[in-house]
């Protein structure tokens, strides 16, 4: 057991020294699986600030009732009685002038309603069901376009469904995305290791020649595969974090613009941990293809 | 200790390097494989540390045949081996008792009693003096005591040999040689592939002939 774990600690300091001792090749190294590793995990990060904000604005899941424009008192009378007995929500009457005034509020606008000879906007209501999935959204909208004196109903969710859609396209691209960049990382730890392993190819012989198992050939290899893929994601999520802050003021004033509050959040220690990780296992997978492939003329 | 029996080795294209050789070489002896160059002196050699595979016959070290070893097992068995090259195999990038620290460091040894031992060999070869220069920086002879001190740090129960001296002036052959001797009077099994007759008419050791792969003494 003693001697297991100072085989372990030795192998890991001979990967520390190696990376130590060769501070050009490791740099470059580190930016090629940096970059490759930072580039996915921005679009995730990015992602799940999409998503956010999709799931954050309100109002969005809204149905628009116009009424006819003939229709009366009792005609909206009926539509809110209904409104209730269908319990399907928040909703909420705007009447025909309300709308009229708001337009005029409106600097564009103003001109043209005050040539207007009558007001030529219906009542209206506006819906927000409580079931905001798109099916039911659906059903929704063709009960009320079937009650009377309804001239026209419109759901204003399509752009969700279209977000939606685009999100999920972008999550598949994302994937396609990390999975080229993982390749790349793998490809780049396995010329490292072939390199090192022909570097060292007296002493893995002598190693050989006097007794050395093959795994304590390949164990420093490992371990700097996976140092090296380890620091490669650190490095990433230090990119990411800093494309972020960079952003961040940006994005808040966007948000202003449009009336609302949204700040990017950064990742947090579990993804900074899970790109290490990831970069661990891709450099360790390097290192373990290149090790077989390599040692095989040592026999 | 080392038994061969109808000991064959044909290498790929139908070189036959040793025909049909039998011996057996007991605990302690002194043995010398000598012959002619390309009598199958080093095939020999090469066959006893398993760093090639006999193609008929059994060879027995240590208890163990190597003719039906399997590959995992072959580092265990090397280790019970002290080797010593023609050309030393040292490593140029580190320090003389690093070299020697090597075998230690794959049997997984403490650093420190490691280091000790390590040291104690370097010292019977008589380099504990240089234990801290590069080999690059030692004569013929200090190389090949080095990699002499590398070979016996694990305390193997054989001393296997290949030309050791060939790259040496007599005198420094002749220390190697005496380095050697020493080694068989505490009870290591020596075994050593010369060319060189001095050796064989000094200390009259145990002789294998060879002559074109076959044994003829």
């Amino acid at each position: 057991m003693n001697a297991w774990f100072s085989q372990h600690r030795a192998a890991l300091a001979s990967a520390f020294r190696r990376l130590w001792s060769t501070p050009l090749n490791t740099v470059l190294s580190l930016l090629v699986i940096g970059i490759a590793l930072t580039l996915p995990g921005f679009g995730y990060v990015l992602l799940d600030n999409l998503r956010d904000l999709g799931n954050n604005a309100s109002g969005v899941q809204q149905i628009s009732l116009f009424m006819n424009l003939d229709a009366d008192k009792k005609d909206i009378g009926e539509i809110e009685n209904r409104l209730k007995q269908a319990a399907t929500g928040k909703w909420r009457f705007v009447p025909k002038e309300e709308a009229l005034k708001r337009m005029q509020a409106s600097e564009d606008m103003a001109e043209i309603v005050a040539s207007l000879p009558r007001n030529p906007l219906p009542d209206a209501f506006i819906v927000e069901p409580t079931n905001s999935e798109p099916e039911a959204l659906e059903i929704l909208r063709k009960e009320i376009a079937g009650w009377p004196k309804v001239a026209h109903v419109q759901l204003d969710s399509a752009w969700v469904k279209r977000f939606d859609a685009f999100l999920k396209l972008a999550k598949l691209a994302l994937w396609m995305l990390a999975g080229i960049f993982a390749a790349g990382l793998v490809a780049v730890t396995f010329n490292t290791i072939r390199l090192q392993v022909l570097a060292q190819a007296a002493e893995i012989e002598v190693a050989r020649m006097i007794g050395a198992t093959d795994a304590f050939i390949r164990r420093p290899f490992y371990y700097f595969g996976a140092l090296q893929g380890a620091l490669g994601g650190l490095l990433a999520a230090g990119l990411v974090f800093g494309a972020l802050t960079l952003l961040a003021e940006p994005v808040g004033e966007l948000a202003a613009l449009y009336g609302g509050s949204f700040s990017l959040h950064v990742p947090g220690a579990i993804e900074v941990a899970a790109l290490a990780a990831i970069g661990a296992f891709l450099g360790w997978l390097g290192a373990q293809l290149s090790v077989s492939l390599s040692l095989r003329k040592f026999d | 200790m080392i038994v061969a029996s109808n000991l064959s080795k044909r290498y790929p294209g139908g070189y036959e390097a040793l025909k049909d050789i039998s011996f057996e070489i007991s605990a302690g002896q002194m043995v010398f494989i000598t012959g002619h160059s390309g009598a199958g002196k080093s095939t020999l050699v090469k066959l006893i540390a398993s760093i090639e595979r006999p193609t008929a016959g059994s060879l027995v070290v240590n208890g163990q045949n190597l003719s039906a070893l399997r590959r995992s097992a072959i580092p265990y068995v090397r280790r019970h081996l002290g080797m010593v090259f023609q050309d030393q195999k040292l490593l140029f990038d580190r320090s003389a008792l690093d070299n020697v620290l090597l075998p230690l460091q794959i049997a997984g040894l403490p650093r420190r009693e490691a280091i000790r031992r390590a040291s104690a060999a370097l010292d019977k070869v008589g380099l504990l003096a240089r234990e801290k220069a590069n080999p690059i920086a030692l004569s013929g002879g200090e190389q090949q005591r080095l990699a002499i001190a590398r070979a016996v740090v694990n305390r193997p129960t054989v001393l296997l040999a290949d030309e050791p001296t060939g790259n040496l002036d007599s005198d420094s052959a002749a220390d190697i040689l005496e380095i050697f001797a020493e080694f068989h009077q505490v009870g290591v099994t020596v075994v050593v592939a010369t060319h060189d007759q001095s050796w064989i008419e000094r200390y009259h050791p145990n002789v294998l002939r060879l002559d074109h792969g076959r044994l003829v003494a």
